[in-house]
């Protein structure tokens, strides 16, 4: 009876304890526009919190903003609310969350994609995109039988320019003589929701002679898939695994693990090991990669994979070194 | 030959594929606006029906139920407009305003609620949607020089909502100016008080038209979810009814011209997506930004300078009040 007791005391002890952790602990992320369910970015992000929330019990407070203007009123919004950590998702965020850390020096701040703030407490996760497009254009690359491959971008920002650069890099380091075609889809913000304009795009790029489109253009690329698909050409998915979009018709998807970022920025945060600056995730980290599941192994048999694989040794140990176009706002290729 | 003209061919081909919302808009536009009626609610309409159809299409595994649903939607928001201002004598831009405002928010609403993906809904399978209908003896005729490749890239092969908008606008065109109903139609957005003397009903005349308008619209939301792409995602009609209005202007509120005009807006669309990236000879390589709003600055060219004076329907806008 005693030990029920003590039991039981000992329970309450810890309950409190847990409850008294996650009072001081509130994670928020805002989603950007196009939603978490977006089959791409923002939805890699939730599949972090996801993780996150299974490990350890704790919720996420969650916005997701349906207009530019909302993006700053979200984060002070979770702020009021109590939040300690707070996640930014994309670049679009950059000036809101620079400006909302700035306010709340007590408060801890992570933003993904961005990597030119200056914060005392805020993290900033920058991928090597480069690095991976630079995979996904070896396997493009390989894969077409037409000597000509396609690139369709969201909004016409470097970072995309980034993308298109890797993607380029690696298709002609593998067939020098291959035809890169690139389009973009706008210069503002809607770039990145327009599928009918992607197909189109996409549709002029196999007239021209594309069998291997790759995209990098958030829900847009929902289009460039489709067409891809409906012409009996080969799509590659971005951010997270689209493979399955249109099975046996994606080639691969470059898959940037967004989720990592999130996981780790509230994992830091809950364990008080939170730092600010910039991280950079590449292939050697893990951060970036090429995607293979079912829906596509029997597209990327032995040499594509064989060709990827090694791509990616030589660029791990530095014999590859992967243009970025930020640098030096100039794609070589 | 075949080789030189098939870029250009294939250009006018996707001119077709991105004028055909444009065309059946226009249409829509045309019977309300000839009817006295501003139809602003194009834009919303065209949403709610595209929502609809791909709502449907993927619920059901039925593209036609989702066409269906489209229309009975389209409709839905058209008698919203008519009742606010046809019965009520409400502003008609308020209204068509309010119609656009409330299917732009209602369609993401619905769609969160009901399929949790961010307001799209799922990506439609291939028979969730429209398949392209190949015309007889396309394949046959492709080898004939230059009316081969006419008629099996640019005429068949396409949507079967492509052809439906081809052919509304003869319809149109028949139904406005060589039929009893038309005339009365017309008179109604010229002199309603003569057709009100003559013993026929304003109202339901005006009502009519918007009907047939929200059936056009109708079409055109589904041709956007369901055959030109594979679900809805959010604010999909990304200004099209705007443009199909401007173009229904530009086309002096008459069938013909106005399937010119939107023509005309589907091939620039179509060009500024084929261009970029393009070598061309002197300039070099075509820069994205100047490719991207050659659409916008033809258009204003186009308005202001070949365009001459264009007479809307005399009683547009002003709501019908039997009794001063």
């Amino acid at each position: 009876m005693k030990n029920v007791f003590r039991g039981l005391g000992l329970a309450a002890v810890m309950a409190i304890a847990g409850v008294a952790n996650a009072a001081d602990f509130k994670p928020a992320v805002v989603y950007d526009l196009g939603g978490k369910f977006d089959k791409s970015f923002n939805e890699g992000v939730y599949e972090g919190v996801k993780r996150f929330t299974e490990e350890t019990g704790v919720e996420v407070m969650e916005f997701e903003v349906t207009n530019e203007a909302q993006r700053q009123q979200a984060m002070e919004r979770m702020v009021s609310r109590g939040a300690t950590i707070l996640l930014g998702v994309g670049f679009a965020q950059a000036d809101a969350i620079d400006a909302v850390a700035k306010e709340n020096p007590e408060k801890q701040f992570s933003i993904i994609d961005v990597f030119w703030l200056d914060q005392p407490n805020l993290r900033q996760y920058s991928f090597k995109e480069h690095e991976g497009s630079y995979l996904v254009g070896v396997a493009a690359a390989m894969a077409s039988e037409t000597g000509t491959v396609g690139f369709v971008g969201g909004m016409d920002i470097p970072l995309i320019r980034k993308f298109a650069c890797g993607y380029v890099q690696g298709a002609k380091a593998t067939k020098p003589d291959i035809t890169v075609l690139e389009n973009m889809t706008g210069t503002t913000p809607s770039a990145w929701n327009d599928p009918v304009k992607g197909g189109e795009l996409t549709q002029g790029q196999i007239d021209r002679g594309a069998d291997v489109v790759y995209h990098a253009a958030g829900g847009t690329g929902m289009g460039v898939i489709r067409a891809a698909a409906d012409a009996g050409k080969l799509a590659i998915g971005v951010d997270s695994n689209q493979n399955y979009l249109a099975p046996g018709k994606v080639l691969t998807s470059m898959v940037k693990r967004v989720d990592i970022a999130a996981y780790q920025t509230f994992m830091d945060a809950y364990k008080g090991k939170f730092t600010p600056g910039v991280q950079s995730l590449g292939l050697a980290e893990g951060g970036v990669d090429w995607a293979v599941d079912d829906n596509n192994k029997d597209l990327v048999d032995g040499a594509i994979a064989d060709a990827v694989d090694q791509a990616r040794e030589d660029i791990v140990s530095g014999k590859v070194t992967v243009h970025n176009y930020e640098d030096d706002s100039n794609c070589p290729f | 030959m075949n080789e030189v003209l098939l870029p250009f061919i294939l250009t006018l081909d996707a001119t077709l594929r991105l004028a055909t919302p444009l065309i059946l808009c226009a249409m829509a536009g045309l019977l309300s606006e000839r009817s006295g009626i501003i139809d602003i609610s194009l834009e919303g309409k065209l949403l709610s029906g595209a929502f609809a159809a791909a709502a449907v299409s993927t619920v059901t595994g039925n593209v036609y139920m989702g066409l269906g649903m489209a229309i009975v939607v389209s409709v839905a928001m058209a008698l919203i407009h008519g009742f606010a201002c046809i019965t009520h004598r409400g502003n008609q831009i308020i209204s068509g305003l309010a119609v656009n405002i409330l299917a732009s928010g209602l369609t993401v609403t619905i769609g969160f609620a009901a399929f949790r993906q961010g307001g799209q809904t799922p990506p439609l399978s291939a028979d969730e949607r429209f398949g392209p209908i190949i015309l007889p003896f396309a394949d046959a005729l492709r080898d004939v020089p230059l009316i081969g490749l006419l008629y099996s890239e640019l005429l068949s092969g396409h949507k079967l909502i492509v052809y439906i908008a081809l052919i509304s606008v003869p319809l149109v065109a028949w139904l406005l100016f060589k039929t009893r109903f038309g005339l009365r139609l017309r008179a109604v957005g010229e002199v309603p008080e003569a057709v009100d003397s003559a013993g026929i009903s304003v109202t339901w005349l005006r009502y009519r038209a918007i009907i047939l308008a929200g059936i056009l619209c109708g079409i055109a939301g589904a041709y956007l979810s369901t055959a030109h792409g594979a679900g809805f995602v959010r604010e999909m009609s990304a200004g099209k009814g705007y443009i199909a209005l401007a173009a229904m202007i530009f086309g002096k509120w008459r069938p013909w011209s106005a399937m010119g005009a939107c023509l005309l807006f589907g091939f620039l669309e179509a060009a500024s997506s084929r261009m970029q990236g393009v070598e061309l000879p002197l300039i070099g390589q075509t820069p994205v930004d100047l490719i991207l709003i050659l659409p916008y600055i033809l258009t204003v060219v186009l308005l202001a300078g070949f365009f001459g004076r264009a007479v809307p329907p005399k009683a547009i806008g002003e709501p019908y009040v039997k009794e001063h």
